[in-house]
């Protein structure tokens, strides 16, 4: 097999995610499918690290990790914040600067 | 120049199985979270993928990220997803229907597009050199070579990772923190509103919900001598939700006593 087909997958979870981002309409799916892509991403980084023989990619992908975690805190703090005043957890829901 | 795709290096056997029975067992969970209508299976799909992501770091010679990856996402983070969706309703069911017109099919042609870019882009890229393989930046161990750069190279990038923890942690104590408008009622308050009402017909409590021989639950209201369902003895919570049943076919009346002279 070839280490490239991770990257094949990585790029697949990607598209996968930022379709679910844009078609979704539930706030808490789309948020997972960011956390999705911010998956992807990392498998290759890890792969790149794998292919290029250092463990930079590795590091990178730990702080996307971190910086993911802070990410889902404040996210979800903002979509109980939403659905507290709005009783809504829909994106189409909160659209009061449209009108 | 080496084509990527080609000759970056290939791997061992047993690594090939794993990848190509769990490759695609991720790619369909990752499908099925798009495709389901609940927002909880689709939690349990994402932790799917998180975990094989996991496996996938650990067969790539990185087993202190695959470790950190199932006790942070799996265990943390959709642990953290899981509670927001019981909170916010687990039975909110997603509405599938498009509300913007026609932005699923453009999505959805862009996404191919996008990612055909990216395959063909992955396909025809080149790095110069094969695969390098991670035996000789391990030599002293994972860990103890990430903890090097960690700690040498990325040392400021991991200063600053810890004041955006800390800044994360009071956003979400702020976002989340809701102060009481009105003042929490005490049992001397609860008493006198109690009692110092007009009537004095709830003095003693508010009735049972009814318990009748074919249904035993809380969503169907007793019922009054004279037969009318008792309104307050359902919780308001249950009403708002719509979730109580009508006492009618419980009435002594409406029973069905067709068989009683066969007795």
């Amino acid at each position: 097999m070839n280490a490239a087909n991770y990257l094949y997958v990585s790029a697949l979870l990607f598209t996968i995610g930022a379709i679910g981002v844009v078609v979704r309409r539930n706030a808490i799916v789309a948020f997972m499918c960011v956390e999705l892509m911010l998956n992807a991403a990392n498998l290759a980084f890890v792969t790149f690290a794998r292919i290029n023989g250092n463990l930079d990619g590795q590091v990178i992908a730990f702080f996307t990790m971190v910086v993911a975690a802070c990410e889902v805190v404040v996210g979800l703090a903002i979509i109980v914040t939403i659905y507290r005043s709005r009783r809504s957890a829909s994106v189409d829901d909160a659209s009061l600067l449209k009108r | 120049m080496i084509n990527l795709a080609i000759e970056v290096g290939k791997t061992q056997a047993p690594e090939a199985v794993l990848f190509w029975i769990l490759g695609p067992l991720a790619v369909l969970a990752a499908l099925g979270m798009l495709l389901v209508k609940k927002a909880v299976h689709s939690a349990l799909l994402l932790a799917w993928v998180m975990i094989t992501l996991a496996i996938f770091y650990i067969a790539q010679d990185a087993p202190f990220l695959g470790i950190v990856q199932i006790v942070v996402y799996t265990g943390a983070v959709m642990m953290l997803f899981l509670f927001i969706l019981m909170l916010v309703g687990i039975d909110s069911a997603d509405s599938l229907k498009e509300t913007i017109p026609g932005l699923r099919p453009i999505a959805i042609v862009a996404a191919i597009g996008f990612g055909g870019l990216m395959v063909s882009l992955l396909g025809r890229a080149t790095l110069g050199h094969g695969l390098v393989g991670l035996q000789v930046a391990n030599t002293n161990g994972n860990v103890p070579g990430l903890a090097d750069l960690l700690f040498s190279k990325y040392v400021w990038a991991f200063e600053v990772v810890s004041a955006l923890l800390i800044t994360a942690a009071l956003g979400a104590m702020v976002l989340a923190h809701s102060r009481r408008l009105v003042a929490r009622p005490t049992q001397r308050d609860l008493s006198i509103a109690r009692f110092r009402t007009d009537s004095l017909a709830n003095a003693a409590g508010l009735p049972n919900p009814g318990v009748y021989a074919l249904h035993n639950a809380v969503d169907v209201p007793a019922l009054l001598p004279d037969g009318t369902p008792a309104e307050t003895s359902t919780s308001a919570t249950l009403k708002a939700r719509g979730d109580v049943i009508a006492s009618l076919p419980f009435q002594l009346e409406q029973l069905d006593e067709t068989d009683e002279g066969e007795k």
